[in-house]
């Protein structure tokens, strides 16, 4: 884990009371909503349907046991005792007032944490792999790489009003999962000859004009990293289109120039970013690496793990899918399921925040990761200690083992609480796996990735889910319209459209349709349900959704 | 022909707490719809709603929502605003879980 320094700290103190005075000026009426809008965002506070929002980044999803600890507290002392983790891996409390905000981000300051870019037009947080530093396949951490960049894009001045938000992933291995080809800039650490370096993808984005990113540079020098982000920074801040918010963002600007065009503007614009940098980046990136606090794992016997995976089912069922194997083969990746059936993804409440700091404080080496699709993660647990940690999750309704199954929804607020939104997912989400639960079939289904997004936004990713859902607003009415085939892994795929969509009250029965085909029309248990929309295509799934007499299929 | 208006409420988030409230016809800001007052005519809707933005100390975003009259005064003609109104559904949060404001 990344620890703060001195100066992090200084600078944390100073924006924060500048944001103090600012909401001071602005309950007194020295500021109009049009002078403060752009500050209170600038300090991640929102205005949502019923209350303020404030998202706090969780930069490239890392906590430890303090900081969850104090997002516990921060539910429970400004907000109604819960937090959602967003698909983005930040947090965001749904109910602050506005006058509580300024203590709320001063108790975040005192864990080095804060709400900084994570809105407005600039480099929003960095994410990376959920995974890192303890994935058996990466070739190094990424997270120092993702900190270097979160340390020169926080209050980069030449960044703070860029044609639109951007986002940056950082993975180190071949398998993604960040979900990397869907960020304006995705950096994949790569060795070549002996030597670090990036490949460097750009222009991807999900939203209204979904777009896999493409390959800007197949192998960048580590040393010429920030001096590069820096030309493709500039080179977007310039050709970036401000004449219209939904052709803004780098995506667009890619595909208008052309790859080939853009990426001479870069390469033109690099040499002289370059010249500037005088190596302290890479000292920088050396002091970051030695501030990141590998654990050392002790060797562990694993017996306990394998006995009470023969003696308990539960236990079987739940570390089949929730824990990953680790590099070290007597340890495993525990991800802490925030997808109870019939609950909302993404909440936790602050006593189960708290019991997962402990977990993470005992048995985790005191480290603790969110993933974009919105659970928790415990990467470093001994084998043996996993019985304890599930028993000690399910007393806490942590227990479920569902991760990468149908029911692990990714969901955005949608119109539960967006501003934005043109739909509801939330119930949606519920919907759907309190019916899997019902059926008691998702087993059975194995990997099934449903995205629900609430807007065209595609903020719930639903573009790249195996089944995505888009919740919109038609003639006042809601209506979900279905997408079939998107894949968020390092086979990036955008997902094709059904046809038209359902109601409200349709759309569980639909997807469960769907589920139900794809049981019939599978080759073996083994072929995924990516894998046979692959094989097959959109027609028996189109059948299954709009003929009839599919109907009578759906079980009951 | 021009269309017909739409009856409106005058609505907005309060400054402070950031929850919803409606612009009553004795200029007090409710968080209860029925206390609101419903705007028949276009030109007396546009005027009420510059009175409600020119009380920037007290609201934020004040916007004219379309309402339909009903037995117990206004009445959502959108789902956007019956969520305003009542809160999010997957939690007993917001304004169903209060009790109505009369002052």
């Amino acid at each position: 884990m990344y620890r703060h320094t001195e100066f992090d700290r200084a600078f944390l103190a100073e924006r924060n009371r500048q944001f103090r005075a600012q909401v001071e000026r602005r309950i007194a009426g020295h500021l109009t909503e049009d002078e403060f809008k752009p500050l209170r965002l600038m300090n991640g506070l929102y205005l949502q349907l019923h209350a303020y929002m404030l998202r706090v980044a969780i930069p490239y999803g890392s906590l430890d046991p303090a900081k969850m600890r104090q997002l516990a507290y921060l539910a429970e002392r400004w907000d109604k005792g819960y937090g959602h983790f967003t698909t983005r891996t930040n947090i965001q409390y749904n109910w602050p007032k506005l006058s509580d905000v300024p203590d709320m981000l001063d108790a975040l300051a005192q864990v080095g944490m804060h709400a900084i870019q994570t809105s407005g037009n600039t480099i929003r947080n960095v994410t990376s792999d959920h995974f890192a530093g303890a994935a058996a396949d990466e070739i190094e951490d990424p997270r120092p790489v993702a900190e270097l960049i979160r340390q020169w894009s926080t209050d980069h001045p030449e960044f703070q009003f860029l044609p639109r938000k951007f986002k940056i992933a950082v993975i180190a291995s071949e398998t993604d999962r960040a979900v990397m080809k869907s960020h304006d800039v995705g950096l994949r650490l790569v060795g070549r000859a002996g030597a670090r370096g990036f490949q460097v993808w750009v222009g991807g984005g999900m939203g209204r004009t979904p777009m896999v990113a493409r390959l800007l540079r197949d192998f960048l020098p580590e040393a010429d990293l920030l001096p590069y982000l820096e030309a493709v920074l500039a080179s977007y801040n310039r050709l970036g289109r401000r004449d219209n918010k939904y052709k803004a963002r780098i995506k667009i600007t890619v595909h208008e120039q052309g790859l080939d065009a853009f990426r001479d503007a870069v390469e033109a614009e690099f040499p002289r970013r370059r010249a500037v940098f005088t190596g302290i980046d890479r000292d920088r990136l050396d002091e970051i690496r030695a501030r990141f606090v590998t654990p050392r794992l002790p060797e562990r016997d694993a017996a306990a793990y394998c006995s009470a995976r023969d003696a308990d089912p539960v236990f079987r069922a739940w570390s089949d899918t929730n824990v990953t194997p680790h590099r070290h083969a007597d340890h495993g990746i525990v991800t802490i399921s925030l997808k109870a059936h019939g609950a909302t993804p993404g909440d936790a409440s602050a006593e189960q925040m708290r019991l997962v700091a402990d977990l993470a404080e005992r048995y985790g080496h005191g480290d603790i990761r969110v993933s974009h699709a919105q659970n928790l993660v415990l990467p470093h647990v001994a084998l043996s200690d996993i019985p304890a940690v599930h028993a000690a999750l399910r007393a806490a309704g942590l227990g479920t083992g569902n991760i990468g199954l149908a029911s692990d929804i990714i969901a955005c607020p949608g119109m539960d609480y967006c501003a934005l939104a043109t739909a509801r997912s939330i119930p949606v989400a519920q919907g759907i796996a309190t019916r899997l639960e019902e059926l008691k079939i998702e087993h059975e289904v194995g990997p099934l990735q449903i995205k629900i997004s609430g807007c065209i936004n595609a903020c719930g990713h639903h573009h790249v889910g195996h089944i995505g859902i888009l919740g919109l607003d038609r003639a006042g009415v809601e209506n979900y319209q279905i997408t079939l085939g998107g894949d968020p892994s390092e086979t990036t795929a955008i997902g094709t459209r059904t046809g038209p969509g359902f109601a409200y009250d349709e759309i569980v029965p639909a997807v469960e349709r769907l589920i139900f085909a794809y049981l019939d029309l599978r080759e073996s248990p083994e072929e995924t349900f990516l894998e046979t929309f692959n094989r097959l295509g959109m027609a028996p799934f189109k059948s299954a959704l709009y003929d009839g007499e599919a109907r009578a299929h759906a079980a009951e | 022909m021009a269309r017909e208006f739409t009856p409106k409420v005058v609505t907005a988030n309060a400054l402070i707490e950031g929850d919803v409230v409606y612009l009553t016809a004795d200029d007090r800001w409710t968080r209860d719809l029925a206390e609101a007052e419903l705007l028949t005519d276009e030109a007396e809707a546009d005027y009420r709603l510059l009175q409600a933005q020119a009380r920037a100390g007290e609201v934020v975003g004040a916007y004219l929502a379309e309402m339909r009259p009903g037995p117990h005064g206004p009445e959502p003609a959108h789902f956007r605003e019956a969520f305003r109104r009542t809160g999010p559904s997957n939690r007993f949060h917001g304004k169903q879980a209060e009790e109505p404001s009369r002052a």
